[in-house]
């Protein structure tokens, strides 16, 4: 604590030999090896405190006759610019700090907000917003994100569900993506020399820095969100379906219908589609309770898949013994 | 013998606390000790080592110097430390982020401040306000925000509900308590009178609300269900189900909870619990790269319905 007041009130760089003539705590013989070892081991862990809290250490010489490296820290670097936050700001930033499940992330932005108050920013603890989004986040986003800063390269393995091995990849990480509530990474992957996504839930074991920091440059004005919801853009519903359900049956096809028209023995629904696979295959887990009339790439869909059902669960005599 | 993280959990602490005191002059010891989320008695210990702490001289003039009026604090002298440290890399990230979300999130109220704080967050976290972290969270705004509107409304609702589970709308009073998103959707948390519970609805599979005149009164017994862990939660009495699962099927075990994945080469041998049978049938149709091993009468029902849908089909 002394030795922060001390270089913050100092705008000389002041080398070691003179903190330890100011800064109670560090009074040693600076003749004796023994005790100014010691003192340069108790020297150097402080300043590794500083640095770890994040304290900015200047390190320069007070003039160009002097050999000993100096330290100060400059109270420009060191404050939190002033913030002002109104009463509704300010809840909002509280309610932002309790986000997170996440252990490390939480602990981030609670140390960040008690910095918020220590300012003098006032935070209604009580504070609700309406509707309370619970954010989870994956295990590869601590480091992924800090990479991306630093700009360092990472490797990681990756699982693809439908890819037995995870493989080695080596990504150029530009930032990070929540998508529809699942995380995502992009940026330049090296093996494949093209941008690529990766969902972080998918990355197994650590992720790795591999290269110095700075050692890319993200495309200027890059939309990293743009990446990743590339592939599921809207879908038009251009097809025309016509299905007749049993009464009192088919909720969910009931709710996907334009219009419903009540009959005697069923009643009929219009709907409109963009895949037909995808509609077959909702027809077809009413099982009778519901039939397509047309059109014929529907209807043939769904005799498909029915006949596929039957196959897979056709009785099977020897197959499974248990 | 303090370990070194403690002893930089202490400077942190420290260097935070005369700021934080400079802005509240008179503070009751006790209340910044709760604001602070440290014991009175720590704050205590922290003040006396603040005593001993100042400028080099270390006289009168120079120590960090406070006043006790009772139970009151004020400090007098701060010793250059009239200011907190700057947010470090970590914490501008997640206060940036969270906030980030936050303006995200459908059917949010107080969007307006949410931004507003963000940018000044930002323009404080300064070059580290730039996180390399974009949101985008899925919205069908309009209907929400009528939703939450009527929730705010403090009255309870008539709600036309859809269970895929049963497959059935039902027609339902409920007492809202909060709304929330969870991953790709959000819901509204209320106390459902006819089933006597509480019980999360999707936003999406409401499909009609009126708000009614009495006022929303949950039961002390409405207690908030814990999401940390996912929404659908299953318990040991709903039913198992084993599936044979190809390649293209795989994608089952990352967006269901599921009880075991035995991998046999290409095929895995899946098994989860699952509310209703008859959901199961229903899920599984038309998933070629699934195929159901158990129980025998899910095996059979598929099969039934399948040749029964069929026959519809035969020329007449």
């Amino acid at each position: 604590m002394n030795l922060v007041i001390c270089l913050l009130s100092t705008r000389r760089f002041l080398t070691a030999a003179q903190i330890a003539l100011t800064v109670p705590g560090y009074e040693h013989d600076p003749e004796d090896p023994r005790d100014h070892e010691a003192f340069q081991r108790k020297f150097e862990r402080d300043k590794a405190e500083l640095r770890e809290l994040g304290v900015p250490l200047e390190i320069g010489t007070a003039s160009i006759f002097d050999q000993e490296p100096g330290y100060r820290i400059a109270q420009r670097e060191y404050a939190l610019p002033d913030i002002l936050l109104e009463p509704d700001e300010a809840a909002a930033v509280g309610i932002a700090a309790r986000l997170w499940q996440h252990a490390g992330l939480a602990a981030a932005a609670s140390s960040g907000l008690a910095k918020l108050r220590a300012a003098g920013v006032e935070v209604d603890p009580q504070a609700t917003l309406g509707v309370e989004p619970v954010v989870t986040v994956d295990p590869a986003f601590g480091p992924l994100t800090s990479a991306a800063r630093e700009r360092r390269a990472v490797g990681f393995k990756y699982r693809v569900p439908e890819v037995d091995e995870p493989s080695a990849r080596r990504l150029e990480p530009w930032g990070v993506v929540c998508w529809r509530g699942r995380w995502y990474v992009v940026g330049h992957d090296k093996d494949r020399d093209a941008t690529r996504c990766f969902r972080l839930s998918r990355i197994v074991g650590d992720v790795r820095t591999t290269g110095r920091p700075g050692a890319f440059t993200p495309p200027e004005g890059a939309d990293l969100i743009s990446h990743v919801a590339r592939s599921s853009g809207p879908i038009a519903r251009n097809g025309r379906a016509t299905v007749t359900v049993r009464h009192g049956r088919a909720a969910g096809l009931r709710r996907l219908a334009r219009e419903v028209i009540p009959g005697e023995e069923t009643d009929k629904l219009l709907i409109s589609y963009g895949d037909p696979e995808w509609l077959a295959s909702r027809i077809a887990g009413y099982g009778p309770d519901a039939r397509v009339e047309g059109p014929p790439e529907l209807r043939d869909a769904v005799i498909q898949q029915l006949k596929e059902l039957v196959a897979r669960h056709e009785p099977v005599t020897p197959a499974v013994a248990s | 013998m303090t370990t070194p993280r403690t002893s930089a959990d202490r400077l942190g602490r420290l260097l935070n606390l005369v700021p934080y005191l400079l802005a509240r002059p008179g503070i009751p010891v006790a209340e910044a000790a709760a604001d602070l989320g440290v014991t009175e008695k720590q704050l205590r210990e922290d003040l006396e080592l603040l005593w001993v702490c100042g400028l080099p001289g270390y006289g009168p003039g120079d120590l960090i110097d406070m006043a006790f009026d009772g139970d009151r604090v004020t400090i007098s002298h701060d010793a250059g430390i009239d200011k907190p440290l700057r947010l470090n890399p970590d914490e501008a990230l997640a206060l940036v982020v969270a906030l980030r979300m936050l303006a995200e999130t459908p059917g949010i109220g107080a969007r307006d401040s949410i931004e507003r704080a963000l940018a000044k967050i930002e323009s404080a976290a300064g070059d580290l306000a730039d996180a390399p972290v974009a949101v985008k969270l899925p919205a069908n705004q309009e209907k929400l925000n009528r939703v939450r509107a009527a929730v705010d409304s403090g009255k309870a609702l008539h709600l036309t509900y859809y269970t895929p589970a049963r497959d059935e709308i039902t027609e339902r009073v409920v007492d809202p308590m909060r709304m929330l998103t969870v991953g790709t959707f959000a819901y509204l948390e209320a106390w459902c009178r006819r089933s006597e519970g509480t019980r999360l609805f999707r936003i999406d599979r409401i499909d009609a609300f009126t708000q009614l005149d009495e006022p929303s009164r949950p039961p002390v017994e409405a207690v908030p269900h814990d999401v940390s862990g996912g929404v659908f939660r299953p318990g040991p009495e709903l039913p198992l189900v084993t599936l044979r699962v190809g390649r293209g099927g795989r994608w089952i075990t990352e967006y269901y909870p599921v009880e075991q994945v035995v991998k046999d080469s290409g095929e895995w041998l899946v098994t989860m619990r699952v509310t209703d049978l008859v959901w199961a049938r229903r899920f599984l149709a038309g998933r070629p790269d699934v195929t159901v091993v158990g129980p025998p009468e899910l095996v059979e029902q598929i099969r039934a319905a399948a040749h029964a849908a069929l026959d519809q089909y035969a020329a007449p």
